[in-house]
């Protein structure tokens, strides 16, 4: 899960890192009063920052400076509402400015390719880490078993050849970014910029946090949760453990294995070029058990979604044999009618692997209304879209 | 015939075989012919477990049960708020190979267990986590693939994905395979694609490889640069995700294109480059191996 700019540095705050002061408005009034807050102690600027999940904000126009609580609400009122790179603006930061001197760049992250964290570290910060050239870049592999200590972390402040009047407060700032990266499980800790302020000291300017879901166990992540950008469909699928993403097509997509998931989308839409572009309507993995629950499950999330004029059911029989998921077909059509819910948009479905004939006969003698049986996984695809198309 | 990493010499013990998806597995195991031959479990450690009149023994630690039963090979089916603890005293027991099941591990446990084995002379190989483990046809399995959708045979597998190895191991039952490897599909694990298409050059019994990835990471790209390199055995590959959007996690905590980084095209594209065959679909991914296998 990704962070927005102000909940990281709220974690940052938490930890002891130093931030600008600062607070979020839904609306341009609250924006006056935070602005009024920052003016009266005795600040000079202030700044107001879109918070979306997205970079390139400041190109976009939706980071600017006001003089005073006037134009804070002027410029919230025109950075509310406006849509950067798909993502609408629901609200703002309002922040005290800093007199910036110099400009730096950190970050901790996952190393896939060492199977190890990473940290950067540039002189040359402020903009698109991307666009810094690779000499000017330290990438030092972090040992998890070894961490980062000050002296690791001014180690690191050195390498990314920062003047020597930033690295104390830098490397007391690494430090405490490291605590953030483990504590929190988070996969990214990035701050572009890191300043180093005119009256000499080292703040987060800007903050992006990246937590590993799968940590949610140990960690109390659902609180940061955007529950107002979260689709309805997502979240009602959540709440039975489903693993499933909206996505903008017409046909519904039900399947078991991440991977053969991502393939029967892949399927779908070449499949769909021939029916006037039809697309998948979503991912939904549900996982090796294929249980009559789970399927029913399924099926009424996925059929609760308007856009769905037809509902792909891709499944191979491994563990759970094509007779047992083709039982469970079945059974999820009663438990549907048991919650007075109707399938009524056709289904295709193609069951391959083990007990893949008792399985297609079950479904079959089971003749259930609106069920295809398709064979193989290319055809099925092609029906689905066709399907779709005629129903679109 | 030979395979890679596990063979019918392979003696198997299971940590988490008291638990459900332990028994449920171990019995599957057994049943596939796969010598296992007991099971860990602190809190049962001197019990036994009875599976269709196979009794096997419970040990305490890892270490115990390859003393007692000379086991080479663990497969991990604990929790994920148990499973790094669980990794670190198989590596400390020096298992050669410990097979990580479990889904939903945290990626810094995985880091840290990954870094021990490192400290501790890389003496264990680790697959997963969150993988189904590996299987070699006819001879042994340790993990959840199912045994009977395939058969013994000379194509070597390495995937990311769980079922998609199914469908392919199926695809392709009547040519058979010397072994089955699922990597996994979290953004750190042990056994890469580069192990698998090493250990597979290097196995005589092995003729021609399929290496399926899919979207998130840059581990097809290198493993194509591994290929151009190292590998003269023809390679067919699939990657699973080209219409995945950016910025959403497709079931896999790995499976996310971010920016210009990890989509399917660019993997294909590296792939195509040094001479892999990409098929566009699964399906069209066992023919082109089909091919391969009756030209050899």
């Amino acid at each position: 899960m990704d962070l927005f700019e102000h909940q990281a540095k709220e974690l940052f705050a938490e930890y002891g890192v130093p931030v600008p002061t600062g607070k979020v408005a839904h609306t341009p009034q609250e924006a006056r009063a935070i602005a009024e807050e920052l003016f009266s102690a005795g600040g000079k600027k202030v700044v107001v920052k879109a918070q979306v999940k997205t970079g390139g904000r400041g190109k976009a126009g939706g980071v600017k400076l006001a003089d005073n609580a006037d134009e804070a609400e002027d410029l919230a009122g025109r950075i509310l509402g406006m849509d950067i790179k798909g993502h609408t603006v629901h609200k703002v930061l309002i922040e005290e400015g800093s007199a910036i001197a110099q400009e730096y760049y950190f970050s901790f992250l996952l190393d896939r390719a060492n199977r190890t964290f990473l940290s950067i570290c540039s002189v040359e910060g402020g903009v698109e880490i991307e666009e810094v050239p690779h000499d000017r870049l330290a990438l030092v592999p972090i040992s998890p078993l070894e961490g980062v200590d000050r002296a690791r972390a001014r180690a690191i402040a050195e390498q990314g050849r920062l003047p020597e009047e930033a690295l104390d407060g830098a490397a007391e700032l690494i430090e405490r970014l490291w605590a953030v990266f483990i504590d929190e499980d988070a996969t990214l800790v990035e701050v572009n910029p890191l300043i180093l302020t005119a009256d000499g000291q080292v703040k987060a300017l800007d903050g992006k946090v990246t937590l590993d879901d799968n940590a949610g166990f140990r960690q109390e992540h659902d609180k940061l949760e955007d529950k107002a950008a979260t689709d309805p469909l997502e979240a009602a699928a959540k709440a039975k453990d489903l693993n499933y993403v909206k996505l903008d097509g017409t046909v519904g997509i039900i399947g078991n294995g991440a991977g053969l998931v991502m393939s029967t989308l892949d399927v779908v839409s070449y499949a769909g070029e021939d029916f006037g572009g039809q697309k998948p309507a979503n991912f939904l993995d549900i996982g090796g058990g294929a249980s009559a629950e789970v399927m029913a499950d399924s099926l009424e999330i996925v059929l609760s979604d308007a856009d769905v004029k037809s509902v792909f059911v891709n499944v191979f029989g491994g563990i759970t044999a094509c007779d047992a998921v083709a039982n469970g077909i079945v059974t999820a059509y009663k438990l549907l009618a048991e919650r007075g819910e109707t399938v009524n948009r056709p289904l295709v479905v193609r069951l391959d692997g083990n007990n893949a004939e008792l399985g297609r006969e079950i479904l079959s003698d089971a003749a259930l209304p609106g069920v295809e049986r398709v064979d193989t996984m290319d055809e099925a695809a092609k029906r689905a879209a066709e399907l779709a198309a005629a129903g679109a | 015939m030979m395979a890679i990493w596990l063979t019918e010499n392979s003696k198997i013990i299971v940590q988490g075989m008291t638990g459900s998806e332990g028994m449920k597995h171990s019995r599957r195991m057994l049943a596939a012919g796969a010598q296992v031959v007991g099971g860990v479990n602190a809190r049962k450690a001197g019990t036994s477990v009875d599976f269709d009149g196979t009794n096997l023994p419970v040990f305490g630690t890892v270490a115990e049960a390859m003393a007692e039963t000379g086991a080479d090979v663990s497969v991990v089916f604990v929790p994920p708020k148990f499973t790094k603890d669980a990794a670190i005293e198989a590596i400390d027991a020096e298992i050669p190979l410990a097979v990580v099941i479990t889904e939903g591990m945290p990626v810094h446990d995985t880091a840290v267990f990954w870094a021990h084995a490192g400290a501790k002379g890389d003496k264990t190989r680790i697959i997963g986590p969150n993988c189904p483990g590996i299987a070699s046809p006819g001879k042994s399995n340790a993990g959840i693939i199912p045994a009977d959708i395939t058969t013994p045979g000379r194509i070597g597998l390495v995937s990311k994905s769980g079922t998609l190895t199914y469908q392919m191991m199926y695809e392709l039952r009547d040519i058979g395979f010397s072994t089955c490897v699922g990597i996994g599909g979290d953004p750190i694990i042990g056994t890469t694609h580069i192990d698998a298409l090493q250990a597979f050059q290097d196995d005589p019994e092995t003729d021609a490889i399929v290496m399926i990835g899919e979207i998130g990471g840059d581990a097809e790209e290198r493993a194509a640069a591994y290929v151009e390199k190292n590998v003269t055995k023809p390679v067919v590959g699939y990657v699973a995700g080209f219409t995945a959007p950016e910025g959403k996690t497709m079931g896999h905590a790995g499976a996310i294109v971010s920016g210009s980084a990890g989509t399917a095209q660019a993997k294909k594209e590296a792939l195509e480059k040094v001479g892999v065959r990409v098929g566009k679909t699964p399906s069209e991914t066992a023919v082109l191996m089909r091919e391969i296998m009756k030209n050899l």
